[in-house]
């Protein structure tokens, strides 16, 4: 049995490194230690059930995940709906299950998108709590719920239409008092699907010769739209999210096989594009948000 | 339907599309937005049908006024997907004619961004009531689609001394995209909301 230790905190800036040592344990039995974890947002929470998967797959087995069960973590990732996300994708050890308390302040919890009526479903659900969140957390004028509504439709559809597999979405917002002064809501969409490269190998990687991988595939849809489908309308919706993350100060970035691309901000400078990291499936996509300066003052 | 100028009947059908109403009953009544494609490609395919019925000119006014959130996938099919296959002929042959009403502020950046993608215009009337031709429009075409816009209908014997040759240049396009009606028996042009007005029951 192999032991990967989770660290005290699993966002989206470590999440990739867990991402990595998954990968070398492919095919064995895995502990995933996360007694000493104090902190996850939607990327981390999104990252262990993707390992989950994967490290399942490999093995035959879902790995095993320890937790603290007297940890806020717990709590938080019982409120996330994470264990019922967690069934046969992870053996979470020893803790019976806490009940989940009615009214919720997150603001999505961790969602499955298999299908088209499952973005409808979304959509529909996160209409009211979004619209309080946005406006009042975020101080974003009142169309911002419809604008975040088209940016989880798309973000959601990229799944169904390139991944071929199931996916997850999850978003929350969280007070970055040291890195930035204001909340920020981090939205995670994440699937173990064949990622950019083997949704657009088909259709252009013969263009792009011997530099064709998962930096050029990435690069593709990011920044140029396209997309495995001959129709000139698809390939917008990536295009739209990246417009309105940036048009509210946002950071996004995606990750898929060994590749990640960024939109950074001049409050987190991610590295524009990342290659040579471990082959992990999938797209995996990261928004960050910021409030509005001086919102809640 | 066929409406009445004080000179003579304009042969054109109408008929209204209420986007929301449409989406409940070719879709799932449960969904109440207008996002995803194939939730798109459904409610394009319906107003398609409802067009290969009708022989005759039609304007069919689709009403965006109950759909909140409009995502660009459902943009790309219910409006660019439509317009361009009215002016192709495919998959439905025949002069049709699309006023989108209802538009509200939010809806604009995908449609906006549809039409650019395309090359069309889609003449629509936003909420409030302001009717503007979308699209990437050149100037003078713009100039003379807010002309007859203004004036409802131009009749052929004035336009014959207005027109210079870069407007007829402009009239031509805005004809194939069909922003304008013109009267195939007497060569009148009419604005799309001045036909809407005539038609109304």
């Amino acid at each position: 049995m192999r032991v990967l230790d989770l660290p005290q905190s699993l966002d989206y800036r470590s999440v990739g490194e867990v991402m990595e040592r998954a990968v070398e344990c492919r095919g064995e039995k895995v502990l995933l230690d996360g007694r000493r974890l104090r902190f996850v947002d939607p990327v981390g929470m999104l990252g262990l059930l993707g390992n989950g998967r994967y490290l399942g797959e490999g093995s035959g087995a879902p790995p095993r995940l320890a937790l603290d069960p007297d940890s806020d973590v717990h709590r938080y990732l019982a409120r996330m709906n994470f264990f019922e996300a967690a069934e046969g994708v992870l053996a979470v050890e020893g803790v019976a299950r806490p009940r989940r308390g009615g009214a919720s302040d997150v603001l999505l919890e961790i969602t499955p998108i298999a299908e088209n009526r499952d973005v409808h479903a979304l959509v529909e659900h996160i209409q009211d709590r979004a619209g309080t969140i946005l406006s009042r957390t975020l101080g974003y004028p009142p169309s911002a719920v419809i604008q975040f509504a088209v940016i989880l439709s798309e973000v959601c559809q990229n799944i169904l239409e390139h991944a071929g597999a199931p996916g997850w979405v999850a978003a929350q917002t969280y007070q970055w008092s040291r890195r930035l002064g204001r909340q920020v809501l981090v939205l995670a969409v994440g699937d173990l699907g064949r990622g950019f490269r083997g949704s657009l190998e088909g259709e252009h990687a013969g263009r792009f010769g011997s530099r064709w991988g998962d930096a050029t595939a990435l690069e593709a849809a990011f920044i140029h739209g396209l997309t495995r489908f001959p129709d000139q309308g698809r390939g917008q919706g990536i295009q739209q999210i990246r417009k309105q993350v940036r048009r509210w100060g946002g950071v996004i970035s995606v990750r898929s096989g060994r590749a990640r691309i960024a939109d950074s901000a001049d409050w987190e400078a991610l590295p524009p594009m990342e290659d040579g990291l471990a082959p992990f499936p999938g797209a995996w996509i990261t928004i960050l948000l910021p409030a509005a300066e001086g919102a809640g003052e | 339907m066929s409406g009445e100028t004080p000179e003579h009947e304009i042969q054109l059908d109408a008929f209204a599309v209420d986007v929301r109403e449409l989406l409940s009953r070719t879709v799932a009544s449960l969904y109440s937005h207008l996002i995803t494609r194939p939730t798109g490609r459904a409610v394009r395919m319906a107003i398609e049908a409802q067009l290969g019925e009708l022989e005759g000119p039609t304007l069919s006014l689709v009403d965006f006024s109950s759909v909140s959130v409009l995502d660009y996938s459902c943009a790309d099919e219910v409006v660019a997907k439509l317009l361009l296959g009215i002016r192709e002929g495919d998959p439905v042959e025949g002069e049709f004619f699309v006023l989108f009403r209802g538009l509200r502020a939010f809806h604009r950046d995908p449609v906006m961004e549809v039409l650019e993608r395309y090359d069309l215009h889609a003449v629509v009337e936003s909420e409030g009531s302001a009717v503007e031709l979308l699209g990437p429009a050149a100037p003078a075409e713009r100039a003379l689609w807010a002309r007859v816009e203004d004036q409802g209908r131009i009749p052929a014997s004035d336009l014959e001394d207005t027109l210079d040759p870069e407007d007829r240049d402009a009239l031509h396009r805005l004809l194939r995209s069909r922003s304008l009606f013109r009267d195939p028996y007497r060569g009148d042009l009419y604005a799309l909301t001045e036909l809407a007005r005539l038609l109304d029951p």
